[in-house]
């Protein structure tokens, strides 16, 4: 099936994708057919900036099981640092 | 009778005279020969639809797949033109119809055209040729299980897509549809929905509800792909198409 649903979000921070590193400022989550993973569905993570063209994207398809592993990780990551290390709202702070 | 193509990237006019990429194949004997739009899935404009319009060309059509993100921008890779356009809502019905128009007509004015058009879509595109049966007059359309014909998409559903069954009267050709059993969109009872609506019109339709199957059984590189279904439904394209498009 085609969910088409899309969690659509506001990003701050950067990617790497086919032409280089850009500024990624919007994200979408949607569970759909993956273009290249071989499997009917995955958990499909678009990293964009809408505002450098349709090329500045990177896209990433991983089964449910990956997806929830990574959000964990995340997590994990983040609970493992003090608090507000990896936070916008530290740019200036840390001058 | 030679059974050599040509096929490549070719320019056509779609909706408010807009340029878009389109991929065409059509057999190089000089027989008169039909026409077939073909409308890619929600993925885009790939590599295995490109191959479903030389398979055309290869059973003495001329066919064409425009590709409905090229407004994404040229030289995008049609991958991120996809997702561009998905980000967008999708793409606009009134827009289908028109770069559906264009494709016909760059079909149409081909040496050996004989004047008859068929559409088929896959996924997206099922709903879309059903769209575009009902917008303009062609001869023949194959909706293959295209999702949101009878019902209406869920309530945060970001597309711009409703359900067209209100329209049905105004199909303006016979209509082959082919689905999968284990399909829930649509689901075999929406299928059935569309085949009452079509017999209570009197309007023309051939419907195959294939068993062992769900969406997708005829892309051959996802894994829904199932052979006995994919064989039998292109026979079924085939007769469909041999019967409404010759000259």
């Amino acid at each position: 099936m085609c969910t088409y649903l899309t969690e659509k979000i506001r990003m701050d921070g950067a990617a790497k994708g086919a032409s280089g590193w850009f500024t990624v400022t919007d994200g979408m989550v949607y569970v759909d057919h993956p273009y290249h993973a071989c499997q009917e569905h995955t958990v499909n993570i678009d990293l964009t900036n809408p505002a450098e063209g349709p090329s500045a994207r990177v896209a990433i398809e991983l089964t449910e099981e990956a997806a929830l592993a990574l959000v964990d990780a995340i997590n994990k990551a983040l609970a493992a640092a003090p608090p507000g290390l990896a936070s916008a709202a530290g740019r200036s702070a840390s001058l | 009778m030679t059974d050599a193509m040509w096929a490549g990237t070719v320019a056509v006019t779609g909706h408010e005279g807009a340029e878009l990429e389109a991929y065409a194949a059509r057999p190089l004997g000089s027989s008169p020969h039909g026409g077939v739009v073909v409308i890619h899935h929600m993925p885009g404009y790939d590599e295995a639809t490109k191959e479903i319009v030389r398979s055309f060309a290869a059973h003495g059509y001329a066919a064409i797949c425009p590709n409905l993100y090229s407004r994404e921008g040229a030289g995008v890779s049609p991958d991120d033109q996809a997702a561009a356009a998905r980000a967008k809502g999708g793409v606009p019905d009134e827009q289908l119809v028109g770069d559906v128009a264009g494709a016909a007509a760059y079909l149409k004015g081909l040496e050996h055209a004989n004047g008859k058009i068929g559409v088929i879509g896959y996924c997206s595109g099922g709903r879309q040729t059903f769209l575009a049966a009902c917008s303009l007059r062609i001869d023949a359309a194959v909706d293959c299980y295209g999702a949101f014909v009878v019902t209406a998409p869920p309530a945060d559903f970001p597309l711009t897509a409703e359900p067209l069954i209100s329209r049905a009267a105004d199909l303006s050709c016979p209509l082959l549809g082919l689905f999968g059993a284990d399909d829930k969109f649509p689901s075999p009872e929406e299928v059935d929905v569309l085949a009452a609506e079509l017999d209570k019109l009197g309007k023309e339709h051939e419907f195959h509800v294939f068993p062992d199957a769900g969406h997708g059984f005829f892309a051959t590189d996802r894994p829904n792909y199932r052979p006995a279904a994919a064989v039998e439904g292109w026979k079924k394209v085939f007769g469909f198409f041999g019967r409404h498009l010759a000259a």
